[in-house]
């Protein structure tokens, strides 16, 4: 496979100026690191970095039947939706199974959801066909750029760059100014701001960050820093055939009013009964190795499987999450090429604010 | 994910020798030291561990004789010729980044005593490693 063909967001020519190493991902050409991506990890937790992620898709939802529309299909509570806030929410099939996971805003005509870039297509069938029986008009917006900048300065150089009064957003709420939208939102654990802001503009704000000190960072950064924050990533943490509860994303799902009738309610709520067989727990390694997607985990109460592992540049060690029996717990083994090595059964996050939070 | 070529062309310096696995080889003093390419760490990406032979060891050529680990995949190193194992590098264990940083200088691996020094002749020289790594390059 090669990156020729592949979809290019409005900042591709900033990234290979920037000396951005490029891989195929969702449709898209996007830089994987730009030399080094501890560097880019290290600088997101401790300054500020920026991630490039407009291959994630955009729709706007308007119509007097939105908000019926989101309390049908999203599994967290619709109301926390209201404009200037964005909730974290699962979409989920019939059978309780997670369709996608996806950030709702809150805007004053209507809603914006950010979902993922590889299930695209899949989202867009699956909304129109649930849409249909809603007053609700979906638009696709592939005019627009996403940037994610990240880190405990983030805030501070943007605000300071842009004029835009960013540092007074409450975590999860959100401003638009001049047809960008700027929220207090992220994938890596660190303060900072996702903006999803007219392509057309997207090199301007770029270059100008860059000269304010903020660092572009890849998509392997990206991978390593959420892991450490405790964040799942679809298609490899939870999928169309596991739901949140057996995913450590139970927290998204808005039991209450018991008569909301949302999408794979009713499945979920039998499982949340008999309790899930299989959930996700958080994994250190104390052996040198690293811990890989599909390497078994052997436990007291049987066997699991990681889902996501790699190496945590803030902690020194492997870290990962897997999927293993419910009453798991404490010392494990995890088989890393033939060789079941040392590792230990963690609440999650492993890391906040560029602390290690697990005991 | 499938990377594409990087933007610098890897340094392949005239005067080692070269596995198809992607070792160097460099012999002074009847002594061969042993490392990874240019080109490999390129692919490997940042090095995070490394696990070196054992002092006077024997290894054997295209045996595993290492392992070293990268933030994207485990990959083991084979020794490029038969020998006794003569030293190896402790300071990787404490700044594995010199893999990436200087894989012909600071970030050799270890030292082997050869049974057969003419052995060394049957490695690649730096054209022939040249056109492997593009051939490589061409798989993606």
């Amino acid at each position: 496979m090669t990156t020729q063909g592949s979809a290019r967001t409005p900042l591709y020519d900033a990234h290979v100026a920037a000396g951005a190493r490029l891989t195929h991902f969702a449709g898209y050409s996007m830089p994987l690191h730009y030399g080094s991506q501890l560097a880019e990890h290290r600088l997101v937790r401790v300054g500020a970095g920026m991630f490039d992620v407009s291959h994630m898709a955009v729709t706007d939802l308007a119509g007097d039947g939105a908000r019926d529309f989101l309390a049908r299909v999203m599994s967290n509570d619709p109301h926390k939706a209201r404009p200037g806030r964005a909730v974290y929410t699962m979409l989920l099939n019939e059978s309780g199974g997670v369709v996608d996971d996806v950030i709702v805003y809150g805007r004053d005509n209507g809603y914006r959801v950010v979902s993922n870039a590889a299930t695209r297509e899949k989202v867009r069938a699956w909304f129109d066909r649930h849409a249909a029986s809603f007053q609700v008009a979906l638009r696709e917006r592939r005019d627009l750029a996403l940037l994610a900048v990240q880190g405990p300065q983030a805030l501070e150089i943007f605000a300071a760059t842009q004029g835009v009064d960013v540092a007074a957003l409450a975590p999860f709420t959100s401003l638009e100014h001049a047809g960008s939208l700027y929220a207090r939102t992220g994938y890596t654990g660190e303060d900072g701001l996702e903006v999803i802001l007219p392509g057309e503009q997207a090199v301007q704000l770029w270059d100008r960050l860059r000269a304010s000190g903020v660092s572009p960072a890849g998509l392997a950064a990206r991978d390593t820093l959420r892991v450490e924050a405790g964040l799942m990533l679809y298609g490899q943490d939870m999928d169309d055939a596991t739901t949140p509860l057996e995913s450590a994303l139970g927290w998204t799902v808005a039991w209450d009013p018991p008569s909301r009738a949302f999408l794979g309610r009713e499945a979920l709520a039998r499982q949340r009964a008999a309790k899930a067989a299989r959930v996700l727990k958080g994994i250190v390694l104390t052996a040198k190795r690293i811990m890989r997607p599909g390497c078994v985990v052997q436990t007291g109460a049987g066997e699991g499987e990681i889902t996501s592992g790699i190496f945590s540049p803030t902690l020194g060690f492997s870290i990962g999450f897997a999927r293993i029996p419910r009453n798991a717990a404490g010392d494990c083994r995890v088989v890393i090429r033939g060789n079941p090595l040392p590792g230990r059964i963690v609440k999650l996050p492993f890391v906040r604010r560029g602390k290690q939070v697990f005991e | 994910m499938s990377d594409a070529p990087s933007e610098a062309p890897p340094d392949v310096p005239d005067d080692l020798r070269y596995a198809s696995s992607h070792e160097w080889a460099r012999l002074e003093d009847g002594v061969v030291t042993v490392g990874v390419t240019d080109f490999a760490q390129q692919a490997l990406g940042d090095v995070v561990f490394v696990e070196l032979p054992e002092l006077d060891s024997q290894v054997q050529s295209g045996v595993e004789a290492g392992v070293v680990e990268s933030v994207k995949a485990a990959s083991d190193i084979y020794s490029p010729v038969s020998g006794t194992v003569v030293a190896v590098n402790e300071t990787l264990e404490d700044a594995p980044e010199s893999v990436n940083e200087d894989p012909y200088g600071d970030g050799w691996f270890f030292k082997v005593e050869p049974d057969d020094p003419e052995e060394l002749d049957e490695l690649l020289d730096a054209d022939g490693y040249t056109e492997t790594c593009e051939s490589e390059d061409g798989d993606h």
